[in-house]
């Protein structure tokens, strides 16, 4: 098993082997390192060091009736919207360009540069120029999303293919598979793992993207909640739809690791 | 990539792209890409504003201090959790959490607890760059080898002689962290200023899309996209310069 | 002279030799020289090694045989037919064992069953016994990750021997593996040639494996690599295959390559 982990650690970067350790550490632990966290935002709150900063219960009560009240719920429903169109743009054209590029020469030789720029780049320096053009509505919204998260999807579903080990190539073509077989069968099997970790890191990018665009865009949403609670000193409600949209995000990406390894990965299951 | 038998460097697929990117926009097909001549035609116009070279010092000067920040705190953060089993269970899950939180969701709380100008450029250049260094220095010290720290304990290394050899042999993976968090730091400039929005480039974007200036624009994020390679290609340099000894440790 | 080499080797061909490797250079970009001049015959049946010291070329005329590289010039024949890629007739064991890890050890082993489209039911059932005869009874639901490195390469043994070609190519396969689990896995290779009626070529640079298992042994020079010298072992390998070890004219052979080879070492 331990050496499983780090094989596909070494393969998927950092942030797989962050998953992978998060998994490692006991529960107990964990428990304790959520109430120093909790302990510590209380005291700070209670020592009024920042006129603006709430306690941690008050930012709790906040989230608590937000969430009574629907309007938390409601901003999640408007929230999600560009998201998920988001994301599911990003995942079709990012898994499949950077398939593509991975397994073609001149697909990787015409793409590949304009993915690495919009990786290594600020990309979220466009969203006012996107903004400028499309106008304040969804589409906006959701290709801000797209900026973010598609390159990180694309580099890694790239990288995944390229690293494939070469004797599982060469192992289905010595038993004479065809291309497709090849693609379908061992390349596109063994480059999951690294794939996922890269969707993983897309999703997270979507997240960031989509509270950009209700931040700077216009407010609409959880951005929205945000910048109202602040605009009129509610500052226990900013926190708490910060912390909401955080916890959420960081949620939604460990639950879609769970969901990876029930569907896609039989030999992890159970071991 | 070969065409016909003639290796075809990797750049000029570069140049196909600005081709397209002229032609979009000479014709007007995306609304969004104005002609790339006009925009390199700008080019100048924005470097010689003094309200860019305001900006321009703002951004480096918070850049750099953010980042030098995020390099001494992370990998500190990293050694302790690398080295201190205890640290690493308390503080491993949220370092992860951080790494994959939508950082930009806390900068109006950093706006809040540090004003808006600078020093909240600053600690979000530091949010975004931190973890992953840490995680990375992490992964390095756990990474050194156990019969070299048997090596220099039966040589009667001391503490301080230790250490050393511990940093030492975390480096490549310490520098990889810091390449990443270079790559994010820039990220966490860009998006500080645009949500502070009155100070450095955050104020000039605002400037230009309120009077409509596209060309001018898109030369001030060429401007941007260019810092950010150049920086992450020189750290990649660097990064094959260790590489030697870091390929003669494995 | 010439002509009389040039009859005996066609004569050689038409009578026992399923594999046959005519005049094979192989040039890697365009000054390293790998293999040169190869001329070389396997005969059905027999286990043949290629052994030498690394850089010698040994698993770069094991992958052309295997039709995986194709030689800069010169030609391999299988069964008097030119060699374009792979073939059913020729099944490859590899040395890090290329298992697919999301896979259980009945779908790696029916794996080359599965590329050729034979019915799962069927494929299955033609894995499992060959999982058996590796003796990985009991393991047919397991994964790779839960296998120690001398069982996984015997499903990828099954795995060659499930598609029922005539030749099983072996790069280097237990170079991967512990000695003691190397050493019980050749006594079993000896014990199923008895049963499984195929060719071996078997890479390995370990001159005890190459005098242990083979019928034949072909000594490649390195740098560029070259035909050096063909031993052919006379051991009797039909008792126990512990006391092969102890054959005096097993440890002889040894003694007498390891002179041969020791000019390339020092």
């Amino acid at each position: 098993m331990s050496s499983v982990q780090t094989n596909s650690g070494l393969i998927a970067g950092p942030t797989s082997r962050a998953f992978a350790m998060v998994g490692g550490t006991p529960l107990l632990w964990r428990l304790a390192s959520l109430a120093i966290f909790c302990a510590v935002w209380e005291i700070a709150g209670r020592t009024n060091f920042n006129w603006a900063f709430p306690t941690f219960f008050e930012t709790m009560a906040a989230l608590w009736s937000m969430l009574a009240d629907g309007s938390m719920i409601m901003a999640y429903g408007r929230t999600l919207e560009p998201l998920v169109i988001g994301l599911v743009i990003s995942l079709s054209i990012g898994v499949g360009a950077g398939v593509l590029m991975g397994l073609r020469r001149d697909a990787e030789w015409i793409t590949l540069p304009i993915f690495i720029t919009m990786q290594a780049a600020p990309m979220a320096a466009l969203i006012p120029l996107i903004t400028f053009v499309y106008g304040i509505g969804l589409t906006a919204k959701v290709l801000a999303v797209c900026m973010l998260a598609m390159p990180v999807i694309a580099i890694n579903s790239y990288k995944a293919v390229r690293n494939v080990p070469p004797s599982l190539v060469d192992m289905s073509q010595s038993f004479m598979g065809s291309r497709s077989q090849q693609v379908f069968k061992v390349i596109l099997p063994a480059a999951s793992p690294m794939m996922f970790a890269g969707i993983r890191l897309g999703v997270a990018e979507g997240f960031s993207g989509v509270v950009l665009a209700e931040l700077l865009i216009t407010p609409t949403g959880i951005g929205d909640l945000i910048t109202f609670n602040r605009s009129i000193a509610k500052f226990d409600h900013m926190y708490a739809a910060i912390f909401s949209i955080v916890a959420f995000a960081v949620i939604a990406v460990s639950l879609l690791h769970r969901l990876e390894i029930t569907i896609f990965r039989p030999e992890k299951r159970g071991a | 990539m070969e065409l016909y038998g003639f290796k075809v460097p990797r750049f000029t697929a570069l140049l196909f792209w600005a081709a397209l990117w002229e032609f979009v926009g000479q014709f007007e097909l995306l609304l969004l890409f104005p002609p790339l001549s006009e925009v390199l035609m700008a080019l100048p116009d924005v470097l010689t504003t003094p309200s860019f070279g305001e900006a321009a010092r703002l951004t480096v000067a918070s850049y750099l201090g953010g980042l030098t920040l995020a390099i001494v705190i992370g990998v500190g953060l990293g050694m302790l959790m690398g080295l201190v089993k205890a640290a690493d269970n308390l503080l491993n899950m949220w370092v992860n959490i951080f790494l994959s939180a939508p950082l930009s969701a806390l900068v109006p709380v950093i706006m809040i607890l540090f004003g808006m100008g600078m020093p909240t450029v600053v600690v979000t250049v530091f949010m975004f760059a931190v973890w992953i260094i840490a995680l990375d220095t992490r992964a390095g010290v756990l990474h050194v080898s156990p019969s070299l720290m048997e090596m220099s304990r039966s040589f009667g290394a001391s503490r301080v002689a230790r250490f050393r050899i511990i940093l030492w042999s975390a480096m490549p993976e310490i520098l990889a962290g810091v390449r990443l968090g270079v790559i994010r730091g820039v990220k966490g400039v860009v998006i500080g200023q645009l949500l502070v929005s009155i100070i450095g480039v955050g104020a000039l974007f605002s400037l230009y899309s309120q009077n409509f200036l596209m060309a001018h624009f898109w030369a001030l994020i060429l401007i941007l996209f260019a810092f950010a390679l150049t920086l992450a290609d020189l750290i990649a340099r660097l990064e094959t310069r260790i590489e030697y000894y870091a390929g003669a440790r494995a | 002279m010439n002509m009389n080499t040039a009859i005996n080797i066609q004569e050689q061909a038409a009578t026992d030799a399923i594999i046959e490797v005519r005049g094979v250079h192989k040039v890697y970009g365009e000054t390293v020289t790998a293999l040169q001049d190869i001329n070389l015959d396997f005969n059905r049946g027999e286990l043949t090694s290629l052994l030498g010291p690394s850089g010698c070329g040994k698993t770069t005329l094991l992958k052309i045989i295997a039709g995986l590289l194709k030689p800069t010039s010169g030609e391999v024949r299988v069964n008097g037919r030119p060699v374009t890629g792979p073939g059913p007739e020729r099944a490859f064991v590899f040395q890090d064992f290329a298992l697919m890890p999301w896979a259980t050890v009945v779908r790696n082993a029916a794996f080359g069953l599965e590329l050729q489209g034979v019915a799962k039911a069927e494929r299955e059932a033609r894995a499992r016994h060959y999982v058996e005869e590796v003796g990985l009874a009991g393991f047919e639901d397991k994964y790779p990750h839960e296998l120690s490195g001398g069982m996984r390469q015997r499903v990828g043994l099954a795995r060659a021997l499930a598609v029922d070609a005539d030749v099983l190519l072996m790069d280097e396969p237990f170079s991967a593996v512990d000695e003691q689990t190397r050493r019980k896995f050749q006594e079993d290779l000896i014990r199923l040639r008895e049963v499984e009626n195929k060719t071996f070529i078997l890479v390995t640079h370990s001159i005890e494996e190459s005098v242990y298992l083979s019928d034949r042994i072909i000594m490649l020079s390195p740098r560029p690599g070259r035909l050096n010298r063909i031993v052919t072992p006379e051991i009797d390998r039909s008792g126990d295959p512990d006391l092969i070890r102890r054959n005096p004219e097993y440890l002889d052979l040894i003694d007498e390559i390891w002179t041969g080879l020791r000019a390339y070492v020092e």
